[in-house]
């Protein structure tokens, strides 16, 4: 008979015992006894989990994280673009000083290419938790020199980098809160709770401080800022299963709607100033939402009927295209395009 | 055209519960032993890929000329990871069962990227050690296994891989049994469990395999499933009976001109009434209340991000300690503690950096060296410094007494990291106490 597995904890260990009322070790299969049980089917059965929920423990770090870089740093800035997981976090930060106001001001990297529901969205959720908020504009960098204006109709995405640095030293923030996820991107899934970014504002992968435990250490020198992801461990998933507990409100673009739209590089592109049918293009009218909100030149809608957040947890269930392949074209240009842009200072 | 990695299997959506747990699990093993394949594996397989993902890997793959998909590339995503076929630091990723969300830490094997792996082990609740069935357990394997033991992870799923190049022979894999469980004795681990697998064929990652008739224990999956969860979040506190601590970050002021102490629960549950003790100051007051965004509450669970508002008028800050009566931690500026040591210079007795535990940060000196732990032997032996990625008895004395637990009682009281005062970079793991297995 082959000895198989196994290893457990003995009875004079006093965690083992406290573990055994609990719930149970994983054990071991009975090898070559058929007909006797076997305990790799008990190894099944579920252990009595944390009294937290993972909503619950999500909400919990990420307040944790939220209120420890505010501590630590001297000048924090909440970085707010509209979408649904930078209104996920600043809810998260009106929840962290209740019954307090929020301690920092949140800004807006304005590409000029919005959605005009989403800055109307911006303006009214921004006010309703009493924040100030602050609009950096690409269209200053590009008037003042900073960087070659790329044409009306092209993307504004990477240039956001120069404004929103621009605007970092302006106001010497020492470090920015971000509503970037690691699922949504293989670069991103790399990156630390608190990611340094040297007086340039690059990301370098290679030299990543440690980060144990909750001990978050934000210290930086002159110069140098941090981006802090309260939310790094959440899933898409996730998000809307909090926006819906909390019943967060977001901009109307997010839910099924009826809009008119142009199939180009395999995305639903909404018709607008800035996008117009080019050659064989037509311009449809489809019931679409967003699942990501960015640049309207390169954020594509997906079809969808979904009209609520329940709806829209459902559709997620059965989603074979992951959010930023479904919605952004900037993620299109290269195998690496979001670490070459973090490498430049990206969010 | 690249090989496909097999299709995943059809079955339910992918979709979890509203209210799932939580199970957070770092990966362990050498260079080349198909960590990141397996992590490929194990997404692919439960259907946490999406398409667009998989399209994009395997036109990675292509440009490379491996000839078939390569599923480490879900994890392996830098520049130079991808060059060289190596993983350099940790990659996080999701996956979820119908009740079950989990947080892998891919973690690096190279003995360099050491303190990589330590931030990817310091809040798992398990580990899932790769082990190369034609070579058998590495050095770098043992280390690192160690490493997780010492940062308080005791439960190991032991993954015996490629199998297929032994021929699926049991005596590769009884060969890794008996080192695995010689360790996991020695190390005091509470459940190991050793499983038989290809991770680039997925012989037994979430499907059972054909291959080895002679195996009808758990697959991967199951052992994921059924392991004990949310240890990271409950801490000790749960599992061993602690006493109740909040380490103050934040003031809040309440309206009436009351103040409130906003911080995480960890070590034990708070409730309203509870004695309490402030530390390092040793006032003595009681819970007046609970207060949460979303209203106040009778009882604070450990993991729970609350604040506390006291009885009784004491001047207490961010770096101070609210901890039940019952069951306090040890106020000290003099403690002996153990070390990973991250830095390239070495560590040595008299040296001034700073130190932050828990919420509050203090100048420390290192007075004196006790010695390095060896891995294989699992003893302290004296030496006159540290080197990078040595594991270290120290004794430190520190500018402002802390309120500190063992790190064995308490993960969160019981650790601390230690600062570069030039560099501010963070250069050490620290650990209260001496190394300290479980058994």
């Amino acid at each position: 008979m082959t000895k198989m597995v196994i290893f457990q904890r003995g009875p004079m260990d006093s965690a083992a015992t406290l573990r055994s009322t609990s719930s149970r070790p994983i054990a071991g299969p009975s090898a070559g006894r058929p007909g006797q049980p076997d305990a790799s089917v008990t190894a099944l059965v579920r252990p009595v989990g944390h009294p937290l929920g993972h909503l619950d423990l999500l909400e919990s770090l990420a307040v944790f994280i939220i209120r420890e870089v505010a501590a630590e740093s001297e000048r924090p800035v909440l970085l707010f673009s509209g979408g649904k997981d930078s209104a996920v976090l600043l809810h998260l930060a009106a929840k962290a000083f209740k019954p307090g106001g929020i301690p920092f001001p949140v800004l807006h990297v304005d590409t000029g290419h919005n959605f005009p529901e989403v800055l109307a969205y911006r303006d009214a959720q921004v006010d309703a938790e009493g924040a100030r908020l602050l609009v950096a504009k690409v269209q200053d960098s590009i008037d003042q020199g900073r960087v070659a204006d790329p044409g009306p109709i092209a993307s504004r995405n990477r240039l956001q980098t120069t404004t929103l640095l621009d605007a970092i030293n302006a106001n010497s923030f020492d470090a920015a809160f971000g509503g970037a996820r690691r699922d949504e991107d293989k670069a991103r899934a790399k990156e630390r709770v608190l990611s340094f970014r040297d007086s340039f504002g690059q990301w370098d992968p290679k030299r990543q401080r440690p980060e144990l435990w909750q001990l978050y250490q934000g210290s930086v020198r002159p110069g140098e800022h941090l981006r802090a992801f309260p939310l790094s461990d959440w899933t898409e998933l996730d998000i809307w299963q909090y926006i819906r507990r909390e019943q967060i409100v977001l901009p109307a673009i997010y839910y099924a709607h009826s809009r008119r739209v142009i199939q180009r590089d395999g995305m639903l592109l909404a018709e607008s100033q800035w996008v117009t049918p080019q050659g064989i293009e037509v311009v449809e009218e489809a019931t679409v939402r967003y699942r990501t909100v960015g640049d309207a030149t390169l954020t594509g809608a997906v079809r969808s009927e979904a009209a609520t957040a329940d709806d829209i947890i459902r559709e997620l269930a059965t989603s074979r295209i992951s959010e930023r392949g479904a919605t952004r074209g900037d993620d299109r240009f290269s195998e690496t395009a979001m670490e070459d842009r973090k490498r430049e200072g990206y969010f | 055209m690249s090989k496909s990695p097999g299709s995943p299997p059809t079955g339910g959506p992918r979709l979890g519960a509203d209210t799932m747990d939580l199970l957070r699990f770092a990966t362990v093993g050498s260079v080349d032993d198909g960590k990141s394949t397996l992590i490929g594996r194990l997404l692919f397989d439960t259907r946490q890929l999406f398409d667009d993902q998989l399209d994009a890997i395997t036109v990675a793959s292509e440009r490379r000329g491996l000839g078939e998909v390569d599923l480490s590339f879900v994890t392996d995503g830098l520049r130079a990871e991808r060059e060289q076929g190596i993983t350099i630091d940790v990659a996080y990723r999701y996956a979820a069962t119908p009740h079950r969300k989990f947080v892998i830490a891919d973690c690096p094997g190279h003995l360099q990227y050491t303190s990589n792996m330590a931030t990817g082990a310091s809040t798992a609740d398990l580990v899932l050690v790769l082990v190369d069935a034609t070579s058998g357990l590495r050095e770098q394997s043992r280390r690192h296994i160690c490493i997780a033991a010492l940062l308080g992870v005791d439960q190991l799923v032991v993954c015996a891989n490629k199998m297929d190049l032994v021929d699926w022979d049991t005596s590769a894999y009884q060969h890794i049994v008996d080192e695995m469980e010689t360790l996991a004795r020695r190390l005091g681990l509470a459940s190991c469990t050793v499983i038989p697998i290809s991770a680039l064929h997925g012989d037994n990652v979430v499907e059972r395999s054909d291959a080895a008739p002679w195996y009808d224990g758990p697959t991967v999956l199951d052992a994921l499933e059924s392991a004990q969860a949310g240890g990271w979040a409950s801490q000790h506190g749960l599992r061993q009976g602690n006493g109740g601590r909040l380490p103050v970050q934040w003031v809040l002021r309440q309206p009436g001109g009351g103040r409130s102490y906003a911080g995480m629960v960890n070590g034990g549950p708070f409730r309203t009434g509870d004695p309490v003790i402030v530390l390092p100051q040793g006032q003595y007051s009681t819970v007046r209340s609970i207060e949460t965004a979303d209203g106040p509450l009778p009882r604070a669970e450990v993991g729970l991000s609350v604040s506390l508002q006291l009885n009784d008028d004491i001047d207490i800050s961010r770096g101070d300690l609210i901890s039940s009566l019952e069951e306090q931690p040890t106020v000290t500026d003099e403690f002996e503690a153990t070390l990973c040591w991250f830095h390239d210079r070495p560590l040595r007795a008299g040296d001034r950096l700073k130190l932050k535990h828990t919420t509050r940060v203090t100048p420390v000196i290192v007075e004196r060296i006790e010695g390095i732990f060896d891995v294989n032997e699992l003893e302290v032996s004296e030496a006159p410094e540290l080197v990078e990625n040595d594991i270290g008895v120290v004794r430190l004395r520190t500018a402002m007494p802390l309120a500190l637990d063992s790190y064995s009682v308490d993960r969160i009281t019981g650790s601390f990291v230690l600062i570069d005062e030039l560099t501010i970079a963070t250069v050490a793991a620290g650990m209260v106490g001496p190394p300290r297995l479980h058994g």
